[in-house]
């Protein structure tokens, strides 16, 4: 069973969400999902960049209660 | 009596055990209270000092002090590590053999450069986050005679201005030894900007682009070729270089890991009360939370203060007073002598200035006054 971990980078403004989400990724298995919380605006198109430029899926993206939700599941 | 277990004798557990000792003082010299602090080494290491070694402008031992000495009286030291971690039972158990109860626990064992868990970096880069990497970058550094200096960054890291402060020092560092012109710098960064903070990212770039140092955004170091003097990169770039200057990505401590108290090391912590998620007795600070915050001895400061108050008010009163609020303070090295700061928290977004002489001279200051703010004296 493939595993969804939280990543609450809310506030965060260093390291920030898409240092986060790098680090966490590194922490699961290929096929695992991992959702990023943010409250920065920046998050909305880097994390997706990334996503893009290194091959991992992006599965969702959505912004909620002034929240940024991005779900990624780890390709490789 | 209450017993309060501090377990790591760095940054915030030094601050946080001198702070808790001077609001129970009272308590302390009843016996009422008893401060215990478990270490893995007698020696505190101011670890900011090791990035001025690189270059030959500290030597190693002006960086040490008797982690006993450090202490106010009362508080018990021991240089005996935890191997495991009870937090149901109250209690830990070391290496040498003997266990401690407690009624509140602190844990700030820290974190550790693992630059082994990128292949061919420990071989092939050097770094400054031990004495004996600091002296090896030292003796790389002034024996270079030009080429191409890499600069890489792994994920997470502490103290997020390393990389830049180590890349401007290099800088005019290679300029004083006359060499700069057969030198070209290439700096990578892992996410989308120069810095992970949106204006010092801004300000970064403009330097860059002033000094003729070249950059790019979005590499994460995957492996290091050290036959073909390349790096590359999760993002499926190669970088080339002659001196690459790495920024190792950092784990919790094996013990943490070991005792399955956090992924990698990294503790879940609740981000305002700073409790081990789940238990109500137990706290974190520093290197070791799963914080999404700067890894920066200035946050392991403002969390000490918080849980000093807070534990303090808690053995006398049976509450605590109040919540960390993400705040983090760091200064940035913008050359050899001048410098700027950066100051935030989980709600307001720092705003740094144009960089100084005279934050340059403040930092210099604070690393002696270091140990005065240790000590809890500042
Ligand atoms: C090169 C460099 C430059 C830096 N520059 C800055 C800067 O400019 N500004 C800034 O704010 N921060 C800076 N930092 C970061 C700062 O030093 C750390 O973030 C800070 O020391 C973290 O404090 P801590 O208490 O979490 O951990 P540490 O200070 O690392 O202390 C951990 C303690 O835990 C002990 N320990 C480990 N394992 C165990 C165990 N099993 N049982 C008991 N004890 C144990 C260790 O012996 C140690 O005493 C820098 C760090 C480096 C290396």
């Amino acid at each position: 069973m493939s595993e969804t971990k939280i990543v609450d980078a809310r506030g965060s403004f260093c390291p920030g969400p898409l240092m986060e989400l790098i680090a966490a990724m590194k922490e699961v298995e290929v096929g695992d999902e991992v959702e990023v919380l943010s409250t920065d605006e920046g998050s909305a198109n880097d994390v997706p960049e990334w996503l893009e430029k290194v091959g991992h899926e992006m599965v969702d993206n959505f912004q909620e209660e002034g929240v940024y939700h991005i779900r990624a599941r780890k390709a490789k | 009596m209450k017993k309060i277990l501090i377990v790591g004798g760095g940054m915030g557990g030094t601050i946080l055990a001198n702070n808790l000792a001077r609001r129970l003082r009272r308590e302390l010299d009843k016996g009422d209270v008893k401060i215990t602090m478990l270490s893995a080494s007698d020696q505190h290491m101011y670890q900011p000092g090791l990035l001025y070694v690189a270059f030959g402008k500290a030597m190693p031992d002006e960086l040490y002090r008797d982690q006993a000495s450090l202490l106010e009286p009362g508080i018990e030291f021991h240089v005996d590590p935890v191997e495991s971690f009870h937090l149901d039972n109250n209690q830990v158990a070391t290496v040498s053999g003997k266990t401690y109860d407690y009624d509140y626990i602190a844990i700030a064992t820290g974190s550790q450069a693992k630059p082994d868990n990128i292949p061919g970096l420990l071989e092939h880069g050097h770094h400054v986050y031990t004495e004996e990497a600091a002296l090896k970058t030292w003796e790389a550094l002034s024996s270079f005679e030009g080429g191409n200096v890499a600069i890489v960054t792994g994920v997470p890291h502490k103290c997020p201005m390393v990389p830049l402060e180590i890349t401007f020092m290099m800088h005019d560092y290679f300029k004083d030894r006359g060499i700069l012109d057969q030198v070209s710098f290439k700096y990578t960064y892992p996410i989308g900007r120069l810095h992970s903070l949106v204006n010092v990212g801004k300000w970064a770039e403009k330097e860059f682009d002033r000094l003729g140092i070249e950059y790019e955004t979005l590499f994460n170091p995957k492996e290091v070729d050290g036959d073909s003097r390349q790096v590359h990169s999760e993002e499926g770039s190669t970088l080339d270089y002659d001196l690459l200057i790495a920024i190792p990505p950092h784990k919790g401590m094996d013990t943490i890991e070991s005792n399955e108290l956090g992924t990698s090391g990294w503790i879940p912590t609740d981000r305002a009360t700073l409790n081990v998620e789940g238990h109500d007795n137990a706290f974190v600070l520093g290197d070791t939370t799963n914080l999404p915050i700067s890894k920066a001895g200035s946050t392991a400061h403002y969390e000490a203060e918080v849980l000093g108050e807070n534990i303090a008010a808690q053995v006398k009163h049976g509450r605590r007073v109040r919540d960390y609020d993400g705040k983090v303070f760091c200064f940035i090295e913008a050359g050899k002598d001048r410098a700027t700061f950066a100051s935030f928290n989980y709600t307001t977004p720092p705003d740094p200035q144009p960089p100084t002489e005279t934050v340059h001279w403040f930092k210099l200051a604070y690393n002696q006054l270091y140990w005065n703010s240790v000590r809890g004296l500042l």
